[in-house]
C-alpha cells in the first residue's frame, strides 16, 4: 500500500507548554517529509479526532502517527478504520511527565520519539489473517469421566460438536466407583447420591457428541482448527478432524503399595479410600473375614504432604474421609470413627460437613502416625503422637483402617522425554531454560517436534502457571481440565471442565478468523519464514514456548500459524533473521534504532536504549510518569512484544549507531516467572550473555548491556535503576564507535 | 439472527473474566461495575499467593483484552435497578451514577491540584485521604478522574471546573437510568470483608494497631497509604513483631459458620511481606488448621520455617494503653499453656462475606448468604466469591465456566 502519513501532535496536557512544538513538527515535515503534520490543543477531544478523521476521508491519509499520551489511554478515542495504520508516540507519560519541562534534553527525547515513530510506521504493513484449510469447530475431549463428559456436553449445549474418547469400555470414570458423593449444595452436611449415570445418559443421547469408549488416541497431528486425531477402537483406526482439545484424563490414586509403613499390603484390613467406596457400595461394611466393621480409623495425608511421597496436598481427601465417616455412622451411629489428621482441610462450606461429623461423634486426632500393628483378631492398633497433647496414644484395636491415599495426575506417568532429549541432543550444552517436563503418558500422542504430551509443571500436573489465567496453556488449543490439571473436588471439576470447554471454543473461533488467542488476543499478524535463507539451526523450533513449529526430516521449520501466539520469540531466536511479522520485524526495530539522533561525543549526551516488555515494563515506565517520577534523560524506550523477541542484531545496530548502553527491562523469570510468554525474558537474558564475548572483542565493555527484571508495580524503582546504569556508562566513557 | 447479549454484573476479577471470556468466544457483553474503575478487590491487593506477583500485571492484560475487543461495553459507577424477563430475553434497568467528570477528562490531574476538599480514601480502607476530585488509583481503568459527590463543595467552589482546560467537569451531572436487553446474566459481585468490629474481643476499631488482612495489603503496596512501608497506625513505627490471627470470624457459629478458604494462604503471604521488609521481624500465626490446598502446600512448607506457627484460637487481644502494643492471649493447643504474646501489630484474618445486598429476586441465596447455583435455573448464573469462598485462580476458573453457561442461554433461544 502507498502510505500517506499524517502526524498529529497534541499540545494539551501541558505538552504545548513543555515542548517546542514547532521543532517537533519540523522533525516530521523536514526530516520525515510527511505530507501532513498538524497540531491540536485537545487532540483527544471531538474536534481533534474529527481533524484526523477528515484527513483520512478527504486527504487520503492512511498512516497516522499520534504524538500525545500513552497508547495505554484514549485507545477508544483514537480508533480509526481498520485499513488505517496507526501508531502512538508517548510524549506525555514517558516524556513531559518524567522529564523537566522546557529542557533541551527533554526536547531531544520528544524529537527522537517522533523519529522513531516515523521509522516504525514505515515498516508496518497491515496484517493479512492466516486462513487454514478445512477448518472445523469440533471439540475433542480425551477422557470420559466427570470432567470430560462435562466439557463435551457443555460445548454441545453451546452449539458445538464434540468427540469424546474414553479408554475404558464405559463412561463415568472415577465417579463410577463411588458409593456417595460429597455434598454439592447447602447445607453441605449430608453426602449425596452419585448421579454420574444421569450424565452418562445425557452424553450418550446427545446427537452432537460422538463417543468412543474402549478407545485410545494414537496420534493428534496438526494445529488448532485443523487437528487430525487418529483414534483406535476395537483394533480399527478412526480419523476425526477437530478444532481444539480438552485433556480430561484425570488422576489415579497414589500407589498404596508405597504405603507399607502404614501397614498396607501387610494387614488385609488396611485399605484405601477407593476400596472403602467399594465396600460401602455393597451394603453393610464388612471386613474380608466377614466381620462387621464397628470401628474404623481414617489416616489422612497417607502419602500426601510428605516429601518422601507426594509433597503436595491432594485437596479432596479430608472431605472424602468425612464423607466416608458418615457411611459407617449411618449404618451404626455407635460405631467408633477416628480421623487422624495434620490439618483438617474442609475448605469453604465443607466446614459444615466437618462440624456434622464432629457432632455425630467422630473422634479427630491431630497427630503423626508412628506405626500400625495388628492383633490376633486382625484388629488394628494405631500408635500416634497426639500433637495436641504431645502424648503417644495407641488406639484400642479398630476393625479397619482407611488410608486417604491422595491422587496423582495421569500426566505424571511414563518416560520423561525431556530428560532423554538432554542426553541425546547437542542442544543440551546450551545454558538454555530448563527443558519442559513431558512424560510419555500415552494420552494425546501429539505429533509435535517438542514431544507427544502436554508439558507439566510441578508434580506432573498439566497446570497453568498463572494465577490470573488458569487456562493458560503451552500447547495452543489444548486445555487441561479437572484433576489432571490440579487436585480438585467434584464441584471444582465441573467448573473447570466448563471453563476449559469455553477456552477450547474460543480457540476454534479465533483460529477460524486467523486471530491469536490469549494473551495477544485478536492479533492478526503471524510470522513469515523466508525459507530460502534458513540454515536449519533449529533455534526457532527449540525456543518457541508453545511448540508451534514442527520440523521436517531435514530440520526445516514447519510453522503452524494457528498454534502461534505471536510473541516473536522465534524472530528473536533466528540468527539468519528470516522470520518477520507484517507489523513487527528485525529491520523495523533496527531502523527505529538508527533513527535515534546520537549526539557527538563532545556534547556529553550519552544515549541509553531501553528494550521494554510491552506488557509490564512499558506500563511501569508509564506509571513512573503518572507519579511524576523524574528519570534519566538519556533514555529512549522501544517496547517489544516480549523481551524474548529481542534479536541480537539490535545490539550491534545500537552499538554501531553510537548508543552508549542498552538496558533490557523484562519480566521476572525462574520458578515463579511472570513472563506472559513463559520463557521470553529468560531467553533474552541467555542471548544477552552470549553477546558479551562479542562486545568485549569489539572493545565494547559487556557492561554496556544490562538486563533487569521489573514488574508492573516496580515503577518506583525505575529512576534509580536507570541512574545506576548511567553511572556505570559514565565510568566506561562514550561508546568508541560514536560518530562512525 | 444475531444472538442476544450477555450482562455481567460486577467488574472485579470474576466479572472481568466472565465478560472477556464470553466476548472472546464471539458474544456481545455488557459489563456493569459499581465503582469508578474495573478490577475490584484484586486491584487493592499487593501480591497474589503463592507467586507473590502483582495483580496489576494480570489486570493490565485483561484491560488490554477489553481495549481491543469491540464486543465489550462497560459501565462504571453503575448498578442494577431492575431485571425483568426470562432466559433469552431480559430487560435490565441500569442506573448510571454521576462521575461528575465526562469523557473529555485527559487525566492530567490539574483539578486535584486546586481541589480544597478532602475525603477518606476507601481504596486504602480509609487509611488516608484524597481530594474530593481524585483518580481512584494510578492503575485505574478507565483512566478518568471522579468526584465524590458527598465531599465535593459544589458549584460555589467550582475551582476544578475553572482549572480544567477540557470542559471535563460537570458538577450538575445526575444519575441516569437506561435499559439493556440481554439473553443471560452473570452475577459476579464478589465479596466484602467480614466486619471485624463484630468480633469485639479482638479489639478492631478500639485498638489502633489491630488491622485486618485487607488493610495489610494496602500497607504493603507501594501505591498504598504508606508507600509500601508496614508501619503501625498508632505511631508510624516500623513493625518488628506481628501476629496473624486466623479465623477472625470464619469457622465460628457466632459469625461465619464456613471457612473463607483463602485466609490461611493470605496470611502466609502477608508474613512474607513483613519478612521481606525486615528479616529480623518476628511473625506469629495463630491458627486452627492451615488450609493450604493442593500445590499451595509448597508455599506453606516454605514460609512456615520463617515464622512461628501456633495452633490455637486467640481468645482475646488487649492493648497496653501506653505503648499501644497488643497482648494476644491464646491457649497453645500443642502445649496447653496459656500464652500471652506482646506484639507491635495484629492482623486479623477476617473472612469473606458474599456481596449480595443488591441481588434481584431471580437469585436465591443459601443459609450462608452465598448464591445458590441451581443447575435447573437457567439464564442467571453466579460466578466467583458471591457463589462460594474462592481464591483468585479459582474465581477466574469459575467465571470462565459461568461465561459458557451464559453463552448457552443466548444460543438456546
Amino acid at each position: 500500500m502507498d502510505k500517506k502519513t499524517g502526524v498529529y501532535i497534541c499540545t494539551g496536557c501541558s505538552l504545548g507548554e513543555s515542548l517546542e512544538i514547532e521543532s517537533l513538527s519540523k522533525v516530521a515535515t523536514k526530516e520525515g517529509k510527511v505530507p501532513v503534520c498538524k497540531t491540536h490543543p485537545f487532540l483527544c477531544g471531538p474536534e481533534g479526532v474529527a481533524l484526523i478523521k477528515n484527513d483520512i476521508e478527504s486527504e487520503g491519509v492512511n498512516t497516522i502517527l499520534i504524538a500525545a499520551c500513552s497508547p495505554r489511554v484514549n485507545y477508544d478515542v483514537f480508533e480509526f478504520d481498520s485499513s488505517v495504520i496507526m501508531e502512538r508516540v508517548n510524549l506525555r507519560e514517558q516524556v513531559i511527565w518524567s522529564q523537566p519541562a522546557n529542557d533541551e534534553d527533554t526536547q531531544m527525547m520528544a524529537e527522537d520519539y517522533i523519529r522513531m515513530g516515523l521509522a516504525k510506521v514505515k515498516h508496518i504493513d497491515l496484517p493479512v489473517p492466516y486462513q487454514g484449510v478445512n477448518m472445523v469447530k469440533t471439540l475433542l475431549v480425551v477422557g470420559g469421566g466427570l470432567t470430560g463428559m462435562t466439557a463435551a456436553l457443555e460445548a454441545a449445549k453451546a452449539g458445538y460438536k464434540a468427540v469424546l474418547v474414553e479408554k475404558s469400555p464405559v463412561l463415568g470414570g472415577w465417579m463410577n466407583g463411588l458409593f456417595k458423593q460429597a455434598p454439592r449444595k447447602a447445607p453441605f452436611t449430608t453426602p449425596e447420591e452419585v448421579d454420574i449415570a444421569e450424565l452418562v445418559n445425557k452424553v450418550e443421547a446427545d446427537p452432537d457428541v460422538t463417543v468412543y469408549t474402549g478407545a485410545e488416541i494414537l496420534e493428534i497431528a496438526g494445529a488448532p482448527g485443523m487437528f487430525d486425531a487418529s483414534i483406535s477402537q476395537n483394533g480399527a483406526t478412526v480419523k476425526e478432524r477437530v478444532g481444539s482439545v480438552v485433556l480430561a484424563t484425570g488422576a489415579v490414586p497414589y500407589d498404596p503399595t508405597k504405603l507399607d509403613y502404614l501397614g498396607y499390603g501387610k494387614y488385609e484390613n488396611v485399605i484405601t479410600s477407593q476400596k472403602m467406596e467399594e465396600l460401602a457400595s455393597k451394603g453393610k461394611i464388612l471386613r474380608p473375614d466377614g466381620k462387621e466393621v464397628q470401628s474404623i480409623a481414617f489416616i489422612q495425608c497417607a502419602g500426601s504432604r510428605d516429601q518422601e511421597h507426594l509433597p503436595y496436598c491432594s485437596a479432596t481427601c479430608c472431605v472424602e474421609s468425612l464423607k466416608q465417616a458418615t457411611y459407617l455412622k449411618e449404618q451404626n451411629p455407635e460405631a467408633n470413627v477416628f480421623i487422624f489428621y495434620k490439618d483438617m482441610r474442609a475448605s469453604g462450606q465443607y466446614e459444615r460437613l466437618y462440624k456434622q461429623v464432629q457432632k455425630d461423634g467422630g473422634i479427630f486426632v491431630r497427630g503423626e502416625i508412628n506405626g500400625i500393628t495388628e492383633d490376633d483378631e486382625k484388629n488394628l492398633l494405631i500408635e500416634a503422637t497426639d500433637m495436641l497433647s504431645g502424648a503417644t496414644i495407641t488406639t484400642e484395636g479398630v476393625d479397619m483402617v482407611v488410608l486417604a491415599n491422595g491422587m496423582v495426575p495421569t500426566t505424571a506417568f511414563g518416560e520423561d522425554i525431556a530428560a532423554k532429549a538432554d542426553t541425546e541432543e547437542e542442544d543440551k550444552k546450551d545454558d538454555g531454560p530448563k527443558p519442559e517436563i513431558i512424560r510419555k503418558s500415552n494420552l494425546l500422542n501429539l505429533a509435535y517436534r517438542q514431544g507427544p504430551e502436554m508439558p507439566t509443571l510441578k508434580y506432573g500436573y498439566a497446570d497453568s502457571h498463572f494465577i490470573c489465567f488458569p487456562y493458560e496453556t503451552r500447547r495452543t488449543g489444548i486445555y487441561a481440565a479437572g484433576s489432571v490439571r490440579a487436585p480438585m473436588d467434584e464441584l471444582s471439576t465441573v467448573e473447570d471442565a466448563t471453563g476449559a470447554a469455553l477456552k477450547a471454543i474460543q480457540c476454534m473461533e479465533s483460529s477460524a478468523q486467523g486471530m491469536a488467542v490469549h494473551p495477544r488476543v485478536g492479533d492478526m499478524s503471524f510470522p513469515d519464514f523466508a525459507m530460502s535463507r534458513c540454515t536449519q539451526c533449529k533455534r526457532c523450533t527449540v525456543e518457541c514456548p508453545f511448540g508451534a513449529i514442527n520440523e521436517d526430516d531435514k530440520f526445516n521449520p514447519l510453522p503452524n500459524p494457528t498454534r502461534c501466539r505471536r510473541c516473536g520469540i522465534c524472530m528473536g531466536a533466528c540468527p539468519e533473521r528470516i522470520i518477520t511479522f507484517k507489523n513487527y520485524s528485525v529491520p523495523m526495530i533496527g531502523n527505529l534504532i538508527k533513527s535515534i539522533e546520537v549526539p557527538d561525543e563532545d556534547e556529553e549526551k550519552p544515549r541509553i536504549l531501553i528494550f521494554a516488555c510491552e506488557n509490564d515494563a512499558y506500563p511501569a515506565l508509564d506509571m513512573a510518569g503518572i507519579n511524576r517520577l523524574k528519570y534519566n534523560a538519556w533514555v529512549r524506550v522501544i517496547p517489544l512484544r516480549c523481551l524474548g523477541s529481542l534479536s541480537l542484531v539490535w545490539i550491534a545496530d545500537s552499538m554501531s549507531a553510537g548508543i552508549d548502553g542498552i538496558f533490557l527491562l523484562g519480566c521476572k523469570h525462574g520458578d515463579d516467572y511472570q513472563c506472559h510468554f513463559i520463557k521470553g525474558s529468560e531467553l533474552a537474558e541467555i542471548r544477552l550473555s552470549k553477546v558479551s564475548e562479542t562486545l568485549d572483542r569489539l572493545d565494547l565493555d559487556s557492561d554496556r548491556v544490562r538486563m533487569d527484571q521489573v514488574s508492573i508495580t516496580d515503577y518506583d524503582k525505575i529512576p534509580a535503576m536507570l541512574d545506576d546504569f548511567a553511572k556505570r556508562l559514565d565510568e566506561l566513557g562514550p561508546n568508541p564507535y560514536k560518530g562512525f | 439472527m444475531a444472538h442476544k447479549s450477555i450482562l455481567v454484573v460486577g467488574g472485579g476479577v470474576s466479572g472481568l473474566t466472565a465478560a472477556i471470556e464470553a466476548s472472546e468466544a464471539g458474544s456481545e457483553v455488557y459489563l456493569v461495575e459499581q465503582k469508578s474503575y474495573l478490577g475490584g478487590r484484586v486491584a487493592q491487593m499487593n501480591q497474589y499467593f503463592p507467586k507473590l506477583c502483582p495483580p496489576n500485571c494480570g489486570l493490565e492484560i485483561n484491560f488490554k483484552r477489553i481495549k481491543q475487543n469491540p464486543r465489550i461495553k462497560f459501565f462504571t459507577l453503575a448498578e442494577i435497578e431492575k431485571i425483568d424477563g426470562v432466559e433469552g430475553d431480559y430487560t435490565v434497568t441500569v442506573k448510571s451514577n454521576p462521575r461528575y467528570v465526562n469523557q473529555n477528562c485527559t487525566a492530567c490531574g490539574k483539578c486535584t491540584e486546586v481541589c480544597p476538599a478532602e475525603r477518606s480514601n476507601e481504596f486504602n480502607y480509609g487509611m488516608d485521604k484524597t481530594q474530593a476530585i481524585y483518580k481512584a488509583h494510578e492503575f485505574a481503568f478507565p483512566m478518568k478522574y471522579v468526584i465524590d459527590g458527598q465531599a465535593c463543595l459544589g458549584a460555589e467552589c467550582g475551582k476544578c471546573v475553572a482549572a480544567c482546560e477540557y470542559g471535563a467537569i460537570e458538577l450538575d451531572m445526575s444519575a441516569k437510568s437506561f435499559n439493556l436487553n440481554v439473553g443471560s446474566i452473570v452475577w459476579a459481585t464478589g465479596w466484602e470483608p467480614y466486619d471485624a468490629k463484630k468480633v469485639d474481643y479482638y479489639g478492631f476499631g478500639k485498638h489502633q494497631n489491630v488491622i485486618t488482612n485487607v488493610m495489610m495489603e494496602r500497607l504493603a503496596a507501594s501505591n498504598g497509604p504508606t508507600a509500601g512501608k508496614i508501619v503501625r497506625p498508632s505511631d508510624g513505627k516500623e513493625v518488628k513483631t506481628v501476629a496473624f490471627v486466623q479465623c477472625a470470624g470464619s469457622r465460628d457459629e457466632n459469625h461465619l459458620p464456613y471457612c473463607s478458604g483463602v485466609c490461611c494462604m493470605a496470611s502466609l503471604k502477608q508474613a512474607t511481606y513483613v519478612k521481606a521488609m525486615n528479616s529480623d521481624s518476628k511473625v506469629y500465626m495463630f491458627y486452627i488448621d492451615v488450609r493450604a490446598m493442593g500445590k499451595h502446600e509448597d508455599f506453606y512448607t516454605k514460609v512456615q520455617d520463617d515464622i512461628t506457627m501456633i495452633k490455637g484460637k486467640v481468645g482475646e487481644i488487649s492493648e497496653d494503653p501506653e505503648t499501644k502494643d497488643l497482648i494476644v492471649q491464646v491457649e497453645n493447643q500443642l502445649t496447653g499453656e496459656i500464652m500471652k504474646e506482646t506484639v507491635d501489630m495484629v492482623v486479623l484474618a477476617t473472612g469473606m462475606v458474599p456481596a449480595t445486598s443488591n441481588v434481584p429476586d431471580a437469585i436465591t441465596c443459601d443459609e450462608d448468604g452465598f448464591i445458590v447455583s441451581d443447575p435447573q435455573q437457567l439464564g442467571v448464573y453466579s460466578a466467583g466469591c458471591v457463589k462460594k469462598p474462592l481464591d483468585v485462580s479459582s474465581s477466574v476458573k469459575d467465571s470462565t465456566s459461568a461465561a459458557l453457561k451464559a453463552i448457552q442461554s443466548t444460543v438456546r433461544r
